[in-house]
């Protein structure tokens, strides 16, 4: 059985405010920073990085050793930390932002003095007020330290970080989005291809977007070493401790700390202690509302990125959420798509129209007025909206959880249009079994029955 | 392969497409299409839309042809069913959140979503009945654009083409997911909004969200509208009104205009301004002249038929009263065709006669065509005998004219303005670019987003100065100073351009020392601008590869407009930017055909093509080619000539299309002046305040109603073309000029005298051009095919030289204006106009959608000022200056400075000319329209 970790959730001595940077320096802490601005080239410090293995938290699990070696070889570059945490089911971004902003702070400092960055940004999620203010208060503490600003530990290296509140909306999030909500406009996704952040991002320049849980992850690659991190999980699939955020219809709810060997099974009913009322589960979404549901047969699989991709489904922000034999997939799904239908930025055609269409028909079928043809309707337009938007938001959360639940709960769905009303059968009833659906490779949530017609979907 | 263009295949079809193509232009190319909608090739792709996906081989997804550029090896399918599919479902989409049949934009083929919808045959059904929000009220509060944005498909088409098209950043995108809108500035009604009604944003809606008021609106155009393009011939023609000669389609339907819209295949791409695009009912107005009309017995001696018409509401009314028609029958009885015609001839050389040739003079217009203008001017020079021809050019541009002839020979536009696109430095002074050249001032403002540096010195603040990256205010009148002390810092920091200085100038030696003493401190006592700024502008002009000088009345209205203008010209040479792409001097003309009205002669010291009738072997030239000596005497100019009618020395004229009652400076002189005449012809389209002085009035024809030639600011040449026929007996003004010389040469020479005969505007245009060399090679065919400036060729004058071979310097002095303001007149005003409306107002008061927009005259005056004068906002106050009073609306504003007051010239009813000083340039002879001292109190209200 998979033991917890205490590496990014290692505790600060008690009693002590988490942004308190005395404190946080007394433990050890900036020892990376010094470690590496002292004793490391740039180059040396990529190679690190590269070496640990370490994939972006920020949902995609994009390998970050790759992302700063696309980085185009022009200046300024600048910097974002993406910490406009806002999907459903995601904390842990808020739970480091809250008890460790100066590991956060480490790995931006290492990070853009790797890259030859004079100029961050920290981007925190608008709602977040307390956040923020901690987060300024520990940028000025650790300027005043001499870890930020002129001539940094007297290396001769400048930099600059800045919080930015975010402005109000999920897709804040998106790191285009993001770039274009700090040069004050609306957060609209710049398409991509065929220009990524790296190539031309913030101001035009090249930019690395990072997720502040990848930020302080940096920081302890540059601790440990990248040997003994890659020990950590397991290389040929996810290394580094991962922090999962547990919620949804469990016994103990909250942030844990384990490597991506941990499966799903432990971590709901191990680390979360089980079900509440010891009721029978009937879906968990692995990692934020926007990873592809996955039944109680799938539960056994290790958390890894890659694992869960082989599943049709993705690690994403490791934010889990439980459900439990009460719940109505009808609803959670209406629940899911409410907030896809609400949270589209509105830029780009199948998106803005399609998401909340597909959530008027669900609606209608909460509500005993589906149709037959409902069902059909939705998947395709799933597949219209399906790779043919400006950005990724209308995939995930847009078709995913849609597509998915849909037909992973299909006869749920159909008993609700049958019956023209709301009804949760028996939970045998209610799903399909993993040889009765389709996952069809490589995107994630692209699944389909095994009696359609080949043509229906793909 | 050659690396600048890919070679692909596109539906299986081999082809070769430049490189950095998108694969819907490379698909076009080859004659496939690609349907789009929020696509317009003249916009920047945004992709949003997703209808123009297309299949490439080995891609995961459908990518967006109209911005996924070309690779070499593509293979791309546009026609698949998995692309019908995508494209299907997103029609049905946006077609399922549509109003509910809205049939007459369908029937028209209006709309591109519902052609889109028929082609991909959606079927938007599938999605009804899963919500009904209820649908969004129309707002209409704008004057000309109805929008509808239930109908709205988010495209994004109207946000480009408002913000980086026209750049006036009035509609962006508000809310977000389902909620998202399209909003005028911060979500106001359009109609409140900052929008300037140019229309860009109607001309590129694929649906009809943004449509012609006057299709929604039948109770205010009865339910004939129709949309451009159903049912409606088109007629390509170029804008009536500025200098900046847009081109524009005519719809016409049954003999009447039903809309304007922008040709994509001229200079301005389309682009117009609402004076354009929404401006050309004047042609229709009820009130047009259509019979010719002679002075009663009895109604003599001359009144103003519109001395009651004081109060503005009234003139208003007046514009569709049938009262009004009455009042002129009083005064004027109809008349044939052939007894106004000979009457006027046969009063005409009556005067000849007795008084001389030189007690005779004509005005003519610079809203006619070069070929009618040229016939004016030869009909006052040959028939009347007289080089007393003159037209409101002498009001705008002579002076910059007069100082451009002296120092570099030539007084045309060195550089068409779309080069603003090229230069680093755009430098305007004295000109309200947005406002009077609208389109025009698009570039400009696109040249700024683009990166370019524009520096807007005013004494008044106009809205281009909004998009400036600096502007200079400065106190009014004091341009030389300003210019003076810029050219100082220049030379003090020695960036002048030495090598251009040697090689194409002379007398730099004079102006070196001269400027000396015109330090930033110094410059700034007078001008009111701090050093440190006078310093920062001199270096940011100085220090530039290429810089462009544009500027308008602000320089050359006023008493020493020529030498403002010498002192611009100086600085343009001293730094180099000119006979270059991206730099040069451009004084913005005015009308419409300002600039072809001077080519052909229609001033009085020079014949057509600038050939000076001082001259004598020049007029011997023309002696021979028109047949007949010619006055050997310089000509008067225009505020020359209404001196001369007052002083009785002047006797006959014959005006046509120009109303200087209204547009010449001290009115009450002028209104004088015209009543004094002997004998008065006027030609034009409407009874104007000037042709209530006449004794016959001659209907003539509007722009729309005859073909032509037009040459606009940048020296571009373009023909016109008629669209509708002159109402009722109203004559095209060529033919009546034909027609009145042949009676005139009659009635002198008898049957044996020459008779003017021409076969169209063609056969005129070929007799300009044989006499005048800047016109050479240039012909009707040419205009038909192409663009064409004159000199055939030469967009950019001066690469090589000047025509006086050296540019030369002439160091100017400040000196004060005439009338400076003192305790009995202690503002300053400035006159000009408003977006909406064209000099007199005779075209754009008669306009509805310009009326409605701009019904008012108003004075403009900063909120300090109205406080101290103890007047609200909105309430009437009376401007008088030593010349007459007026009365009018106050509006606060801080364009103008404390201690100034703007009015526009347009309004009748409290017409700014009333105060204005009729001091003259010596030089140029223009009036100081810009400046003179005036008072303004409180009017006590009336209830
Ligand atoms: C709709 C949408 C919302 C997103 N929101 C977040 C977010 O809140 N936080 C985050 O770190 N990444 C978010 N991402 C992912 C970012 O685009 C980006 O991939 C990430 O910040 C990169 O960081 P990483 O490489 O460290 O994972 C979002 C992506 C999408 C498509
Ligand atoms: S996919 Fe959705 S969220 Fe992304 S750009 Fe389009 S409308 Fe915006
Ligand atoms: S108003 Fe017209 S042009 Fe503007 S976004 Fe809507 S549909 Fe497109
Ligand atoms: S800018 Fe001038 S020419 Fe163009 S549409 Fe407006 S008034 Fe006409
Ligand atoms: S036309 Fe290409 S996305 Fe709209």
């Amino acid at each position: 059985m998979a033991a917890p970790l205490e590496i990014l959730t290692a505790p600060l001595p008690a009693e002590t405010d988490p942004g308190d940077i005395d404190a946080y320096m007394a433990g050890g802490g900036y020892g990376a920073v010094r470690k590496a601005l002292k004793s490391m080239s740039q180059t040396e410090l990529i190679e690190e990085i590269n070496a640990s293995g370490i994939k972006g938290r920020g949902g995609a699990g994009f390998s970050t050793g790759m992302k700063w070696n696309l980085c185009a070889d022009r200046f300024p570059r600048y910097l974002c930390a993406n910490a406009d945490e806002s999907e459903p089911g995601s904390f842990k971004d808020r739970h480091l932002l809250e008890a460790k902003p100066h590991q956060i702070i480490e790995g931006m400092i290492i990070t853009s003095y790797a890259l030859g960055i004079n100029l961050g940004y920290i981007y925190i999620r608008g709602e977040f007020f307390q956040i923020i203010d901690q987060m300024e208060a520990a940028l000025e503490d650790a300027r005043k330290h001499g870890f930020l600003g002129a001539d940094i530990l007297g290396t001769g290296y400048d930099l600059e970080l800045y919080v930015h509140p975010g402005a109000g909306a999920y897709i804040c999030g998106e790191e285009t989005g993001l770039i274009e909500s700090l040069e004050g406009n609306r957060p609209y996704p710049r398409l991509k291809p065929p220009f990524f952040p790296a190539a031309i991002g913030l101001w035009g320049q090249p930019t690395i977007v990072n997720n502040v849980e990848t930020m302080a992850q940096i920081a302890t690659i540059v601790d440990m070493g990248a040997e003994a991190y890659k020990q950590i999980g397991s290389e040929d699939d996810t290394t580094g401790p991962r922090l999962f955020g547990l919620c949804g219809h469990v016994k103990k709810p909250g942030i844990y700390e384990y490597d991506s060997d941990v499966t799903l099974r432990e971590l709901i009913y191990d680390a979360a202690g089980g079900i509440r009322d010891d009721n029978r589960l009937k879906g968990v979404i692995p990692g934020g509302i926007s990873a592809p549901i996955l039944t109680p047969e799938e539960i056994d699989t290790p958390m890894g990125f890659g694992a869960l991709g082989k599943l049709g489904s993705m690690g994403g922000t490791g934010g889990i959420i439980v459900m439990d034999e009460t719940t109505s997939m009808v609803d959670a799904l209406l629940n899911a798509s409410s907030f896809a239908a609400h949270e589209s930025c509105g830029q780009c055609t199948p998106c803005r129209e399609g998401v909340p269409w597909m959530n008027d028909i669900l609606r209608r079928i909460r509500n005993g007025q589906g149709r037959d043809e409902d069902l059909d309707l939705l998947l395709d337009i799933c597949k219209q909206i399906h790779g043919h938007t400006v950005c990724v938001f209308g995939q995930a959360p847009g078709v995913w959880p849609v597509r998915t639940i849909l037909v992973k709960y299909w006869p749920e769905f159909r008993a609700c249009i049958e019956r023209k009303e709301l009804v949760v059968p028996p939970l045998e009833e209610s799903y399909l079994r993993p040889d009765q659906y389709e996952h069809i490779p490589p995107v994630p949530g692209n699944f389909r029955l095994k009696t359609e017609e080949a043509d229906a979907a793909g | 392969m050659n690396s600048r263009t890919v070679t692909l295949t596109i539906d299986g079809r081999s082809l070769t497409a430049p490189a950095g193509a998108t694969i819907w232009e490379a698909a076009r190319s080859a004659g496939i299409d690609i349907p789009t909608l929020c696509h317009d090739p003249k916009l920047e792709p945004v992709a949003v839309c997703r209808v123009c996906v297309v299949d490439v081989e080995n891609a995961r997804t459908l990518p967006a042809a109209c911005i996924r550029k070309v690779e070499e090896g593509m293979a791309v399918r546009t026609d698949t069913d998995r692309v019908r599919r995508a494209r299907r479902t997103l029609v049905e989409l946006l077609e399922a959140g549509q109003p509910p049949g809205d049939d007459r934009r369908k029937a028209a083929d209006q709309d591109e979503l519902a052609r889109l919808g028929v082609q991909l045959r959606s079927d938007p059904s599938r999605y009804v009945a899963a919500c009904s929000n209820p649908p969004m009220p129309p707002d209409l509060s704008s004057p000309v654009i109805a929008v509808d944005l239930n109908a709205c498909i988010l495209c994004d088409r109207c946000i480009r083409a408002c913000d980086d098209v026209q750049v006036n950043d009035v509609i962006g995108r508000t809310g977000k997911g389902s909620e998202t809108r399209i909003a005028f500035d911060n979500g106001l009604p359009l109609g409140e909004s900052s929008c300037v009604s140019c229309g860009e944003c109607v001309a590129t809606c694929p649906t009809g969200a943004l449509t012609d008021k006057r299709l929604v609106d039948s109770a205010a155009n009865g339910p004939d509208a129709v949309p451009n393009g159903s049912g409606t011939r088109r007629v390509d023609s170029i804008c009536p009104y500025c200098g900046v000669g847009c081109g524009i389609s005519y719809h016409v339907r049954n003999g009447r205009i039903e809309g304007v819209t922008g040709r994509d295949d001229t200079h301005t791409e389309g682009r117009l301004c609402v004076k354009g695009r929404y401006g050309y009912d004047y042609t229709h107005h009820p009130q047009r002249l259509t019979k010719p009309l002679v002075r009663r017995e009895d109604a003599y001696p001359k009144r103003p038929l519109s001395a009651d018409f004081e109060d503005y509401r009234d003139f208003r009314r007046s514009l569709r009263s049938p009262e009004w028609n009455d009042r002129i029958r009083e005064v004027f009885r109809e008349a044939e065709w052939d007894e106004a015609l000979d009457l006027a001839a046969r009063r005409l050389l009556e005067i000849k006669n007795t008084l001389g040739p030189g007690a005779l003079a004509g005005f003519g217009s610079a809203k006619v065509t070069n070929e009618e203008a040229y016939l004016f001017q030869k009909l006052i020079r040959v028939v009347f005998g007289t080089n007393n021809v003159d037209h409101c050019t002498r009001l705008c541009h002579a002076s910059s004219v007069a100082a451009l002839t002296e120092a570099i020979g030539s007084g045309a536009v060195s550089n068409a303005f779309q080069e603003v696109l090229e230069t680093d430095v755009i430098f305007v002074i004295g000109s309200n670019t947005e406002d009077n050249h609208p389109v025009a001032a698009s570039y400009m403002k696109q040249a700024v987003d683009r990166g370019a540096k524009m520096i807007v010195l005013d004494p008044r603040r106009p809205t281009i100065a909004d998009h400036a990256t600096r502007y200079v205010r400065f106190k009014p009148g004091t341009d030389i100073a300003l210019l003076n002390g810029l050219m100082h810092v220049i030379l003090r920091e020695g960036l002048q351009d030495r090598d251009f200085i040697a090689r194409r100038t002379e007398r730099f030696e004079t102006l070196e020392p001269f400027l000396a003493r015109y330090t930033p401190e110094m410059a700034s006592r007078i001008t009111g601008v701090p050093p440190s700024v006078i310093e920062d502008v001199a270096l940011e002009f100085g220090r530039v590869e290429r810089a462009m000088i544009f500027w308008g009345m602000g320089i050359s209205q006023h008493v020493n407009g020529t030498d403002n203008a010498r002192a611009l010209i100086s600085l343009c040479l001293m730094t180099g930017n000119i006979g270059r792409r991206g730099t040069g001097l451009h004084p913005l003309r005015g009308q419409n055909n300002v600039q072809g009205a001077s080519d052909v002669g229609l001033i009085p010291r020079y014949y057509p093509g600038y050939q000076s009738a001082d001259d004598p072997e020049v007029r011997a030239r023309f002696e021979e080619a028109w047949g007949t000596a010619l006055d050997p005497d310089s000509g008067l100019t225009v505020v020359e000539i209404m001196h001369g009618a007052l002083d009785g020395s002047i006797a006959g004229m014959l005006m046509m299309g120009e109303n200087p009652f209204l547009s010449d400076p001290n009115m009450n002189k002028v209104r004088k002046a015209l009543q004094q005449l002997s004998f008065l012809v006027v030609q034009d389209v409407f009874l104007t305040e000037t042709a209530e002085f006449a004794d016959v009035i001659l209907p003539a024809s509007t722009a729309a109603e005859k073909r032509g030639t037009y040459v606009n600011t940048n020296r571009m040449v373009q023909i016109g073309r008629q669209a509708i026929e002159p109402p009722g007996e109203a004559r095209l003004d060529g033919d009546i000029l034909i027609d009145l010389a042949n009676r005139m040469i009659r009635m002198e020479q008898g049957e044996s005298g020459p008779r003017w005969a021409y076969d169209g505007p063609e056969s005129v245009w070929e007799e300009i051009v044989g006499l005048t060399p800047i016109f050479e090679g240039i012909t009707y065919a040419a205009m038909e095919r192409d663009t064409v400036v004159w000199p055939m060729e030469e967009p950019v004058l001066f690469t090589g030289s000047f025509p006086l071979g050296r540019g030369r310097f002439t160091p100017v002095s400040f000196a004060p204006p005439d009338e400076l303001p003192d305790h009995a007149y202690p503002f300053v005003l400035n006159t000009g106009r408003v977006l909406e409306h064209w000099h007199t107002g005779t075209m754009t008061r008669r306009a509805r959608a310009l009326d409605a927009i701009s019904p008012e005259p108003f004075v403009e005056m900063t909120p300090g000022d109205l406080a101290r004068l103890g007047v609200e906002d909105g309430c009437p106050v009376a401007v008088s200056s030593r010349r007459g009073a007026i009365t009018l609306k106050a509006m606060a504003s801080s364009r103008v400075a404390d201690g100034n007051v703007f009015i526009p010239l347009h309004f009748k009813e409290a017409a700014a000319n009333i105060l204005t000083n009729d001091a003259l340039d010596p030089d140029g002879k223009i009036p100081e329209f810009k400046f003179c001292a005036v008072a303004v109190k409180p009017v006590p209200s009336s209830d």
